[in-house]
Protein backbone atom coordinates (compact mmCIF):
# COMPACT_ATOMS: atom_id res chain seq x y z
CA UNK A 1 0.00 0.00 0.00
CA UNK A 2 2.70 2.24 0.88
CA UNK A 3 4.23 2.43 -2.48
CA UNK A 4 2.12 4.11 -5.23
CA UNK A 5 1.72 1.40 -8.19
CA UNK A 6 0.32 -0.94 -4.97
CA UNK A 7 -1.57 1.64 -3.45
CA UNK A 8 -3.35 2.64 -7.24
CA UNK A 9 -3.32 -1.40 -8.33
CA UNK A 10 -5.49 -2.30 -4.62
CA UNK A 11 -7.31 0.60 -4.49
CA UNK A 12 -8.75 0.74 -8.09
CA UNK A 13 -10.72 -2.27 -6.75
CA UNK A 14 -12.54 -0.57 -3.90
CA UNK A 15 -14.00 2.60 -5.99
CA UNK A 16 -17.05 0.66 -6.67
CA UNK A 17 -18.23 -1.17 -4.04
CA UNK A 18 -17.68 2.21 -2.00
CA UNK A 19 -19.51 4.14 -4.34
CA UNK A 20 -22.29 1.43 -4.34
CA UNK A 21 -22.32 1.43 -0.61
CA UNK A 22 -22.45 5.16 -0.30
CA UNK A 23 -25.31 5.75 -2.38
CA UNK A 24 -27.65 3.52 -0.99
CA UNK A 25 -26.57 4.79 2.67
CA UNK A 26 -27.57 7.99 1.48
CA UNK A 27 -30.69 7.20 0.04
CA UNK A 28 -32.04 5.56 2.77
CA UNK A 29 -30.52 8.02 5.46
CA UNK A 30 -32.19 10.90 3.75
CA UNK A 31 -35.76 8.95 3.08
CA UNK A 32 -35.63 8.07 6.83
CA UNK A 33 -34.64 11.50 8.48
CA UNK A 34 -36.70 13.31 5.94
CA UNK A 35 -39.85 11.30 5.97
CA UNK A 36 -39.63 8.90 8.83
CA UNK A 37 -38.20 10.40 11.65
CA UNK A 38 -40.48 12.14 14.24
CA UNK A 39 -40.79 15.54 14.20
CA UNK A 40 -39.06 17.53 16.84
CA UNK A 41 -40.91 18.54 20.12
CA UNK A 42 -39.94 22.70 19.53
CA UNK A 43 -38.47 22.58 16.31
CA UNK A 44 -40.80 20.91 14.23
CA UNK A 45 -39.83 19.58 10.83
CA UNK A 46 -37.11 22.44 10.32
CA UNK A 47 -34.70 20.18 12.57
CA UNK A 48 -34.38 17.65 9.59
CA UNK A 49 -31.96 19.59 7.79
CA UNK A 50 -29.37 18.54 11.02
CA UNK A 51 -29.51 15.51 8.98
CA UNK A 52 -27.32 16.84 6.22
CA UNK A 53 -25.38 19.37 8.42
CA UNK A 54 -24.70 16.77 11.44
CA UNK A 55 -22.82 14.34 9.49
CA UNK A 56 -21.43 17.49 6.75
CA UNK A 57 -19.67 19.01 9.77
CA UNK A 58 -18.34 15.79 11.08
CA UNK A 59 -16.85 15.10 8.08
CA UNK A 60 -15.59 18.71 7.79
CA UNK A 61 -13.53 18.01 10.74
CA UNK A 62 -12.60 14.04 9.99
CA UNK A 63 -11.47 14.84 6.79
CA UNK A 64 -8.64 18.08 8.41
CA UNK A 65 -7.77 15.05 10.61
CA UNK A 66 -6.71 12.94 7.74
CA UNK A 67 -4.92 15.72 6.30
CA UNK A 68 -3.09 16.58 9.08
CA UNK A 69 -2.54 13.17 9.53
CA UNK A 70 -1.01 12.45 6.34
CA UNK A 71 0.82 15.48 6.38
CA UNK A 72 3.00 14.69 9.61
CA UNK A 73 3.79 11.65 7.38
CA UNK A 74 4.54 13.34 4.09
CA UNK A 75 6.68 15.69 6.36
CA UNK A 76 8.46 13.17 8.51
CA UNK A 77 8.52 10.18 6.13
CA UNK A 78 8.04 11.83 2.81
CA UNK A 79 5.17 9.21 1.41
CA UNK A 80 3.99 9.41 -1.90
CA UNK A 81 0.89 8.34 -1.02
CA UNK A 82 0.63 10.25 2.16
CA UNK A 83 1.15 13.43 0.06
CA UNK A 84 -1.68 11.77 -2.44
CA UNK A 85 -4.25 11.30 0.15
CA UNK A 86 -3.52 14.98 1.81
CA UNK A 87 -4.03 16.60 -1.44
CA UNK A 88 -6.32 14.73 -2.90
CA UNK A 89 -8.83 14.98 0.34
CA UNK A 90 -8.23 18.69 0.63
CA UNK A 91 -11.03 19.87 -1.77
CA UNK A 92 -13.41 17.29 -0.33
CA UNK A 93 -13.08 18.83 3.06
CA UNK A 94 -13.54 22.12 2.06
CA UNK A 95 -17.01 21.01 0.24
CA UNK A 96 -17.97 20.01 3.67
CA UNK A 97 -16.92 22.69 5.41
CA UNK A 98 -19.10 25.22 2.64
CA UNK A 99 -21.93 22.53 2.94
CA UNK A 100 -22.02 22.75 6.87
CA UNK A 101 -22.08 26.59 6.72
CA UNK A 102 -24.32 27.31 4.24
CA UNK A 103 -27.26 24.80 5.88
CA UNK A 104 -26.18 26.44 9.19
CA UNK A 105 -27.20 29.48 8.03
CA UNK A 106 -30.23 28.14 6.57
CA UNK A 107 -31.27 26.60 9.54
CA UNK A 108 -30.19 29.59 11.49
CA UNK A 109 -32.48 31.93 9.74
CA UNK A 110 -35.99 30.24 10.73
CA UNK A 111 -34.71 28.79 14.20
CA UNK A 112 -32.43 31.07 15.76
CA UNK A 113 -33.29 34.81 13.77
CA UNK A 114 -30.35 35.31 12.06
CA UNK A 115 -28.28 33.83 8.71
CA UNK A 116 -24.73 34.33 10.57
CA UNK A 117 -23.52 35.48 13.58
CA UNK A 118 -19.98 35.62 15.13
CA UNK A 119 -20.44 32.77 17.53
CA UNK A 120 -17.00 31.29 18.74
CA UNK A 121 -18.87 27.72 16.42
CA UNK A 122 -19.40 29.40 13.51
CA UNK A 123 -15.92 31.45 13.57
CA UNK A 124 -14.10 28.15 14.05
CA UNK A 125 -15.74 26.55 11.34
CA UNK A 126 -15.23 29.72 8.96
CA UNK A 127 -11.44 29.32 9.98
CA UNK A 128 -11.89 25.62 9.40
CA UNK A 129 -12.75 26.58 5.35
CA UNK A 130 -9.68 29.13 5.09
CA UNK A 131 -7.46 27.02 6.22
CA UNK A 132 -8.38 23.93 3.40
CA UNK A 133 -8.46 26.73 0.53
CA UNK A 134 -4.91 27.98 2.49
CA UNK A 135 -3.68 24.03 2.09
CA UNK A 136 -4.87 23.76 -1.30
CA UNK A 137 -3.56 27.69 -2.52
CA UNK A 138 -0.30 26.72 -1.03
CA UNK A 139 0.07 23.62 -2.99
CA UNK A 140 -0.84 25.28 -6.31
CA UNK A 141 1.14 28.47 -5.46
CA UNK A 142 4.40 26.15 -5.41
CA UNK A 143 4.10 24.70 -8.91
CA UNK A 144 7.24 23.85 -10.18
CA UNK A 145 8.09 20.83 -7.63
CA UNK A 146 4.90 19.20 -6.42
CA UNK A 147 6.70 17.26 -3.76
CA UNK A 148 7.89 20.52 -2.32
CA UNK A 149 4.64 21.97 -2.67
CA UNK A 150 3.27 18.97 -1.20
CA UNK A 151 5.33 19.30 1.77
CA UNK A 152 4.43 22.96 2.00
CA UNK A 153 0.80 22.31 2.11
CA UNK A 154 1.45 19.63 4.95
CA UNK A 155 3.30 22.21 7.04
CA UNK A 156 0.11 24.50 7.03
CA UNK A 157 -2.26 21.63 7.14
CA UNK A 158 0.22 20.18 10.65
CA UNK A 159 -0.33 23.81 12.03
CA UNK A 160 -4.28 24.27 11.58
CA UNK A 161 -4.86 21.24 13.37
CA UNK A 162 -4.92 23.77 16.20
CA UNK A 163 -7.88 24.13 15.41
CA UNK A 164 -10.02 21.02 15.38
CA UNK A 165 -10.12 21.19 19.08
CA UNK A 166 -11.32 24.97 18.96
CA UNK A 167 -13.94 24.00 16.73
CA UNK A 168 -15.23 20.81 18.94
CA UNK A 169 -14.98 22.54 22.55
CA UNK A 170 -16.12 25.73 21.31
CA UNK A 171 -19.82 25.71 22.63
CA UNK A 172 -18.31 24.34 25.66
CA UNK A 173 -15.56 26.59 26.60
CA UNK A 174 -17.18 30.04 25.11
CA UNK A 175 -21.25 31.09 25.39
CA UNK A 176 -22.68 30.97 22.17
CA UNK A 177 -25.61 30.55 20.48
CA UNK A 178 -24.58 27.16 19.01
CA UNK A 179 -26.38 24.27 20.95
CA UNK A 180 -23.96 21.56 22.33
CA UNK A 181 -23.15 18.01 20.62
CA UNK A 182 -26.13 16.42 19.66
CA UNK A 183 -24.49 13.07 20.66
CA UNK A 184 -21.97 12.35 23.20
CA UNK A 185 -19.98 9.27 22.83
CA UNK A 186 -19.77 9.19 26.80
CA UNK A 187 -23.79 8.57 27.35
CA UNK A 188 -24.52 11.80 29.11
CA UNK A 189 -27.64 13.43 29.67
CA UNK A 190 -27.95 16.18 26.62
CA UNK A 191 -28.31 15.02 23.01
CA UNK A 192 -30.59 13.05 20.71
CA UNK A 193 -32.10 10.22 22.90
CA UNK A 194 -34.66 8.87 20.21
CA UNK A 195 -33.37 5.85 17.91
CA UNK A 196 -35.80 7.00 15.24
CA UNK A 197 -34.23 10.43 15.00
CA UNK A 198 -30.53 8.73 15.90
CA UNK A 199 -30.91 6.25 13.31
CA UNK A 200 -30.78 8.67 9.72
CA UNK A 201 -28.13 10.17 11.58
CA UNK A 202 -25.96 8.07 12.02
CA UNK A 203 -26.46 5.94 8.73
CA UNK A 204 -25.87 9.77 7.08
CA UNK A 205 -22.89 9.53 9.00
CA UNK A 206 -21.70 6.64 7.31
CA UNK A 207 -22.54 7.17 4.22
CA UNK A 208 -20.80 10.49 4.10
CA UNK A 209 -17.43 8.50 5.22
CA UNK A 210 -18.14 6.54 2.36
CA UNK A 211 -18.52 8.86 0.06
CA UNK A 212 -15.64 10.70 1.23
CA UNK A 213 -13.47 7.35 1.02
CA UNK A 214 -14.55 6.45 -3.25
CA UNK A 215 -13.78 10.43 -3.77
CA UNK A 216 -10.54 10.42 -1.45
CA UNK A 217 -9.11 7.35 -3.51
CA UNK A 218 -10.60 7.98 -6.98
CA UNK A 219 -8.43 11.38 -6.52
CA UNK A 220 -5.75 10.16 -5.22
CA UNK A 221 -4.89 7.82 -7.26
CA UNK A 222 -5.00 10.40 -10.37
CA UNK A 223 -2.87 12.35 -8.08
CA UNK A 224 -0.47 9.82 -8.19
CA UNK A 225 -0.68 9.23 -12.03
CA UNK A 226 -0.39 12.89 -12.74
CA UNK A 227 2.77 13.56 -10.35
CA UNK A 228 4.32 10.35 -11.36
CA UNK A 229 3.97 10.29 -14.96
CA UNK A 230 7.27 9.92 -16.26
CA UNK A 231 7.90 6.65 -14.22
CA UNK A 232 7.51 2.91 -15.79
CA UNK A 233 4.66 2.03 -13.94
CA UNK A 234 2.12 4.76 -15.18
CA UNK A 235 3.47 3.51 -18.72
CA UNK A 236 2.18 -0.08 -17.84
CA UNK A 237 -0.54 0.80 -16.30
CA UNK A 238 -1.89 3.69 -19.35
CA UNK A 239 -1.39 0.58 -21.70
CA UNK A 240 -2.97 -2.21 -19.85
CA UNK A 241 -5.87 0.22 -19.45
CA UNK B 1 13.80 5.43 12.25
CA UNK B 2 16.79 7.64 10.53
CA UNK B 3 18.05 10.67 12.01
CA UNK B 4 16.95 13.07 9.17
CA UNK B 5 13.41 11.66 10.16
CA UNK B 6 13.78 11.95 13.94
CA UNK B 7 15.16 15.71 13.05
CA UNK B 8 11.73 16.38 11.02
CA UNK B 9 9.56 14.59 13.27
CA UNK B 10 10.79 16.73 16.62
CA UNK B 11 10.77 20.09 14.44
CA UNK B 12 7.53 19.35 13.44
CA UNK B 13 6.39 18.24 16.92
CA UNK B 14 8.18 21.39 18.48
CA UNK B 15 6.04 23.60 15.90
CA UNK B 16 2.62 22.00 16.51
CA UNK B 17 3.14 22.53 20.22
CA UNK B 18 4.50 26.15 19.70
CA UNK B 19 1.49 27.16 18.31
CA UNK B 20 -0.80 25.39 20.27
CA UNK B 21 0.51 27.11 23.35
CA UNK B 22 0.35 30.21 21.59
CA UNK B 23 -3.46 29.89 20.37
CA UNK B 24 -4.02 28.35 24.10
CA UNK B 25 -2.47 31.92 25.44
CA UNK B 26 -4.28 34.13 22.88
CA UNK B 27 -7.77 32.36 23.78
CA UNK B 28 -7.03 32.55 27.55
CA UNK B 29 -6.11 36.17 27.33
CA UNK B 30 -8.78 36.95 25.26
CA UNK B 31 -11.21 34.98 26.99
CA UNK B 32 -13.67 37.49 27.54
CA UNK B 33 -13.99 38.89 24.16
CA UNK B 34 -14.68 35.42 22.92
CA UNK B 35 -17.95 35.03 24.68
CA UNK B 36 -20.86 35.63 22.99
CA UNK B 37 -22.64 37.25 25.20
CA UNK B 38 -23.21 38.49 28.43
CA UNK B 39 -25.15 36.43 31.41
CA UNK B 40 -27.99 38.56 33.75
CA UNK B 41 -25.47 37.83 36.71
CA UNK B 42 -23.06 39.79 35.26
CA UNK B 43 -25.23 42.65 33.88
CA UNK B 44 -26.19 42.74 37.45
CA UNK B 45 -22.72 42.94 38.64
CA UNK B 46 -22.62 46.07 36.09
CA UNK B 47 -20.07 43.93 33.96
CA UNK B 48 -20.62 45.35 30.89
CA UNK B 49 -19.72 48.11 28.07
CA UNK B 50 -22.02 51.29 28.73
CA UNK B 51 -23.45 53.34 25.85
CA UNK B 52 -22.72 50.43 23.49
CA UNK B 53 -24.47 47.39 22.11
CA UNK B 54 -23.53 43.99 23.92
CA UNK B 55 -25.28 40.73 24.06
CA UNK B 56 -27.80 39.62 26.87
CA UNK B 57 -27.68 35.89 27.03
CA UNK B 58 -30.12 33.60 29.20
CA UNK B 59 -33.32 32.25 29.60
CA UNK B 60 -36.68 33.87 28.94
CA UNK B 61 -38.23 33.69 32.46
CA UNK B 62 -41.68 31.67 32.91
CA UNK B 63 -44.76 33.80 32.94
CA UNK B 64 -42.54 37.52 32.45
CA UNK B 65 -44.16 38.35 29.35
CA UNK B 66 -45.86 40.64 28.16
CA UNK B 67 -47.24 42.18 25.36
CA UNK B 68 -47.63 45.65 25.41
CA UNK B 69 -51.45 46.73 23.54
CA UNK B 70 -51.81 48.28 19.95
CA UNK B 71 -48.02 48.13 19.69
CA UNK B 72 -45.39 45.26 18.44
CA UNK B 73 -43.71 45.86 21.97
CA UNK B 74 -42.91 42.96 24.28
CA UNK B 75 -41.33 42.99 27.67
CA UNK B 76 -39.75 39.77 29.19
CA UNK B 77 -36.72 39.20 32.19
CA UNK B 78 -34.24 37.14 30.68
CA UNK B 79 -32.60 34.76 33.78
CA UNK B 80 -29.76 32.76 34.49
CA UNK B 81 -31.40 31.47 37.78
CA UNK B 82 -29.32 33.98 39.66
CA UNK B 83 -30.18 37.18 38.41
CA UNK B 84 -33.07 38.33 36.35
CA UNK B 85 -32.83 41.44 33.70
CA UNK B 86 -35.45 43.07 32.66
CA UNK B 87 -35.82 43.24 28.29
CA UNK B 88 -37.98 45.51 25.93
CA UNK B 89 -38.13 45.01 22.69
CA UNK B 90 -40.08 46.04 19.42
CA UNK B 91 -41.00 43.54 16.63
CA UNK B 92 -41.43 40.25 15.15
CA UNK B 93 -39.58 37.46 17.49
CA UNK B 94 -38.21 34.23 16.08
CA UNK B 95 -40.49 30.79 15.75
CA UNK B 96 -38.54 29.19 18.66
CA UNK B 97 -39.14 32.40 21.39
CA UNK B 98 -40.84 31.28 24.41
CA UNK B 99 -40.93 31.60 27.90
CA UNK B 100 -38.52 29.21 29.99
CA UNK B 101 -36.19 28.63 26.36
CA UNK B 102 -33.00 30.20 25.65
CA UNK B 103 -32.70 33.51 23.86
CA UNK B 104 -29.54 35.53 22.97
CA UNK B 105 -30.99 39.89 22.79
CA UNK B 106 -28.60 42.55 21.33
CA UNK B 107 -29.43 46.10 22.57
CA UNK B 108 -28.15 48.12 25.07
CA UNK B 109 -28.86 48.97 28.96
CA UNK B 110 -30.49 52.00 29.58
CA UNK B 111 -30.72 54.20 32.56
CA UNK B 112 -33.46 52.82 34.11
CA UNK B 113 -31.29 49.33 34.36
CA UNK B 114 -33.83 48.21 31.57
CA UNK B 115 -32.35 46.61 28.58
CA UNK B 116 -33.46 47.72 25.62
CA UNK B 117 -33.00 45.03 22.40
CA UNK B 118 -32.64 45.94 18.75
CA UNK B 119 -33.00 42.43 17.84
CA UNK B 120 -33.70 39.16 19.54
CA UNK B 121 -32.40 35.99 18.97
CA UNK B 122 -33.62 32.62 19.59
CA UNK B 123 -31.27 29.93 21.11
CA UNK B 124 -31.93 26.02 21.13
CA UNK B 125 -30.54 23.23 22.93
CA UNK B 126 -29.20 19.85 21.48
CA UNK B 127 -31.93 17.72 22.93
CA UNK B 128 -34.31 16.80 20.07
CA UNK B 129 -37.21 14.33 20.61
CA UNK B 130 -40.31 13.62 19.22
CA UNK B 131 -43.64 15.52 20.69
CA UNK B 132 -45.05 12.79 22.60
CA UNK B 133 -41.51 11.90 24.04
CA UNK B 134 -41.47 15.38 25.53
CA UNK B 135 -45.18 15.19 26.62
CA UNK B 136 -44.09 12.00 28.63
CA UNK B 137 -41.61 13.78 30.63
CA UNK B 138 -43.44 16.81 31.14
CA UNK B 139 -46.07 14.40 32.64
CA UNK B 140 -43.67 12.74 34.55
CA UNK B 141 -41.96 15.76 35.90
CA UNK B 142 -45.05 17.41 37.13
CA UNK B 143 -45.90 14.14 38.77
Amino acid sequence: MGSPPSFYRITGYWLKPLLILAMLLMVYGLVDGLFFAPPDYQQGDSYRIMFVHVPAAWMSMFIYGIIGVSGIIAFVWRMKVAEAVMMASAPIGALFTALTLLTGMLWGKPMWGTYWDWDARMTSELILLFLYIGVMGIYSAYDDDPRKAARLAALVAIIGLVNLPIIRYSVVWWTSIHQGASISLMGGNSGIKEWSMLRPLLVMALATKFYYLYSMLHRARSYLLRTEQNKSWVIKQVIED
Amino acid sequence: MTPTRKKRLILISLVVMGVGVATAIFLTAFKDNMMFFKSPTEVSQNDFPENRSFRLGGMVKEGSLQRIDNSLKIRFSVTDYGADVQVEYEGILPDLFREGQGVVTIGQMREDNVFAAEEVLAKHDENYMPPEVSNILQTEAQQ
